[in-house]
């Protein structure tokens, strides 16, 4: 289905924001909200960026989208005409032609979308920006949109108001496509929805892969959901990625021991494997003043001598499994079903009634 | 169930009446809480689970208000009908705090931005207790301890502000623990917070309890936290309750569709990549504009037409402990019953 070649390949990606303080507002630090992130999206798949408030995965994403300007690092996007390109330092006037082959999904449905705007001005105003005048032409594609991600084309006169969230969320997804980019930045895109409603959102975003063949850069923090619709998961913690590997291999046999915390972290939908997890304890470093060698080392179970010192570096220990740990290699950690009993089927609590 | 229940909410409706017409909120809702156990009341937003457990502070705000039911707290000193209670009675402030603790859903917008957070636990500990500032601040640093806040002493007379969330929602059962509370109304105790600190606070709720015996009453939409936490569960759809039972029996034999579709509908960790997750079709209809007949059916794969569009299915027990909202499992003989009384009202 996907051709491995990248799309979109980020080197040593930092953002730095300045601290200001003072009535001169003299800079006096730094957060480092990226530090030294380099992944590689290919062409048709989803990767996704996981990782708790403050990891710094949105601004990841925002920086691929070039809404803020790297501090350092590359960010090589291959566009539709085969050149590959470097965002990172790009001129608005470059960047321009290849925003429309970049989309973004947002998180809040009901704050992305202008009250005051029908669907046919919220969905038809990237192909006004991009260019596209003639208003016979716009007013049919946005039909063509609506019906692409399920709503009916009559509403396009309609205001946000009088839609759920979900049905919101699905005009937010029909504008992103409006100029058929490649790449869709998908920033939380479920998280503010009731559960039924995520599903269907979900759904939608796979099928719409299959169907025009884009490539997903998913930011989330909920790990189930992630699972469903990836095929490769980053995790980060702290500015930093500490793994990346393919979707199923990281949550049967994580390397990292943060990516072990959060999968045991997650509470699962099943009576039977309660009390069965490990928790995290202490809180997420300060990106601002982060601890010395590796990042994760105060909470870790597993932290010796060296990882309060040395900072750990970002390495391939199999062919497409990075990690970044001093003890990958020894540890052998617990994966996504490690807390459930022997003899537990895993879908047992799943009622057998047919369709739904 | 063994013992006798501290809370018992009975039918409890309680309905907003703004310019546009009547939101029924809660239509119709009946549970009971024991001591020492968790109670989860899991539903999507507009559920009523909110609304519910604000009922039973009697903390409705207007243009709602408690139409009809009761809510039933057996307390040492005998039983107290709290709708029967003024909001801002003098027991009803007893109650509050003292017997109900409540942790809400937004620790930063639940604490006072002006007001230490030492000064928000002494508070209620001075309001309740017959006790000298200095003895409510000793009592304040150690419910911080207990709630496992480090430096506690010194964040006493932090603000809100200054802590993260994880904190802010620790410091916030704390307050709500300030009293000994008998039963813990914890709403969306965890929604805001990430997966790492949620399974803390998860933790933490377990340990507190197991301390003090006291009973929780877990308001989620999230049916992780549920299966984690609770050892009943009731499930709520447009402010009615569909099913209610113990935990087990609701994940692994849920009776009700909605239950049903609500737990296929999660995304969980044994997925595998990349498939996709049966839905349930449409949405949650808008509050002005409910379904006749049984609430769910025109999301409902079993409706049965005549049936399903025309009554309301009532809360009947199936087995000993778990009850359900569903003509599927009434009998027979009582659906013919009931088309028939139709039947003979429509002829007069």
């Amino acid at each position: 289905m996907s051709d491995t070649s990248p799309i979109l390949e980020v080197k040593k990606l930092r953002k730095f924001f300045p601290i200001r303080r003072g009535f001169l507002r003299t800079t006096v630090g730094h957060i480092r909200a990226v530090d030294d992130v380099s992944f590689d999206v290919r062409s048709g798949e989803t990767l996704a960026l996981v990782g708790e408030s403050g990891c710094g995965k949105t601004t990841t994403a925002r920086c691929v989208l070039r809404a803020y300007r790297p501090t350092a690092g590359e960010i090589l996007f291959r566009s539709a005409k085969g050149d590959v390109v470097d965002l990172a330092g790009l001129s608005r006037g470059r960047l321009r032609p290849l925003r429309r082959e970049m989309q973004m999904i947002f998180q809040d449905p009901y704050a992305s979308l202008n009250p005051r705007m029908t669907l046919l001005d919220i969905v038809s105003e990237p192909m006004e920006v991009h260019g596209v005048s003639n208003r016979r032409q716009r007013v049919e594609r946005v039909a063509e949109l609506l019906g692409l991600v399920g709503l009916r084309p009559e509403y396009m006169r309609c205001y946000p108001h009088a839609f759920s969230g979900g049905q919101r969320q699905r005009i937010g997804i029909a504008r992103a496509l409006a100029m058929e980019p490649r790449l869709i930045v998908a920033d939380e895109a479920v998280s503010a929805l009731d559960v039924s409603v995520q599903a269907q959102i979900l759904n939608l975003l796979l099928e719409l892969q299959e169907r025009l063949g884009l490539t997903y850069l998913f930011v989330a923090h909920d790990l189930s959901v992630v699972k469903r619709v990836s095929d490769r998961v980053a995790v980060m913690y702290v500015g930093q990625m500490v793994e990346l590997a393919e979707t199923r291999k990281l949550f049967a046999q994580p390397l990292h021991p943060y990516t072990s915390a959060l999968l045991s972290s997650i509470p699962e939908p099943n009576p039977r494997a309660r009390l069965k997890r490990t928790i995290l304890q202490g809180e997420v470093a300060n990106p601002a003043a982060p601890p010395s060698g590796c990042y994760f080392h105060p909470r870790c179970p597993h932290a010796v001598e060296v990882c309060k010192t040395t900072a750990p570096t970002w390495e391939e220990l199999e062919p497409g499994r990075f990690v970044r740990c001093h003890r990958a290699r020894e540890l052998t950690l617990a994966g996504a079903a490690a807390g459930l009993p022997v003899g537990t089927s895993t879908n047992t609590y799943l009622p057998s009634t047919d369709t739904l | 169930m063994a013992g006798e229940p501290l809370l018992e909410v009975n039918e409890l409706k309680t309905y907003f009446f703004p310019d546009e017409g009547v939101v029924r909120a809660v239509d119709g809702a009946s549970f009971a809480i024991y001591p020492g156990k968790t109670l989860g009341i899991v539903g999507e937003s507009g559920c009523g689970k909110s609304v519910t457990a604000r009922s039973i502070l009697n903390l409705v705000e207007a243009p709602g208000r408690i139409v009809s039911g009761t809510i039933l707290l057996h307390d040492d000193f005998g039983t107290i009908e709290i709708t029967h209670l003024k909001p801002d009675s003098r027991t009803m402030r007893e109650i509050r705090g003292a017997v109900i603790g409540y942790v809400f859903q937004e620790p930063m917008s639940s604490f006072s931005p002006v007001h230490t957070i030492g000064s928000q636990i002494m508070e209620s500990i001075l309001y309740h207790r017959k006790v000298s500032k200095k003895e409510a601040r000793a009592r304040g640093v150690e419910l911080l301890r207990q709630v496992g806040i480090p430096r506690a002493e010194y964040r006493m007379d932090e603000y809100a502000f200054q802590l993260s969330g994880g904190l802010r929602q620790r410091a916030m059962i704390a307050t709500a623990l300030a009293c000994d509370p008998k039963l813990l109304i914890a709403d969306e105790p965890t929604t805001a917070l990430d997966v790492t600190t949620q399974a803390q606070i998860l933790d933490l709720l377990r340990q507190l309890q197991s301390q003090n015996g006291m009973a929780i009453m877990l308001i989620t939409h999230n049916l992780g936290v549920v299966a984690e936490m609770a050892d009943n569960v009731v499930v709520m759809y447009l402010g009615r309750v569909v099913e209610e039972g113990p935990v087990d029996d609701i994940f692994y034999n849920a009776r009700h569709p909605y239950t049903q579709a609500l737990l296929r509908s999660i995304a969980t960790m044994e997925d595998e990549p990349r498939t996709r997750l049966p839905t349930i079709s449409g949405s949650i209809p808008h509050p002005y504009n409910r379904p006749h007949g049984c609430l769910f059916h025109p999301r409902c794969p079993q409706f049965m037409r005549g049936t399903c569009d025309a009554h309301e299915p009532t809360l009947r027990p199936l087995n000993g402990s778990q009850s359900v909202s569903c003509f599927l499992y009434e009998k027979s003989d009582v659906r013919s019953q009931m088309s028939d009384g139709v039947a003979g009202r429509g002829a007069v």
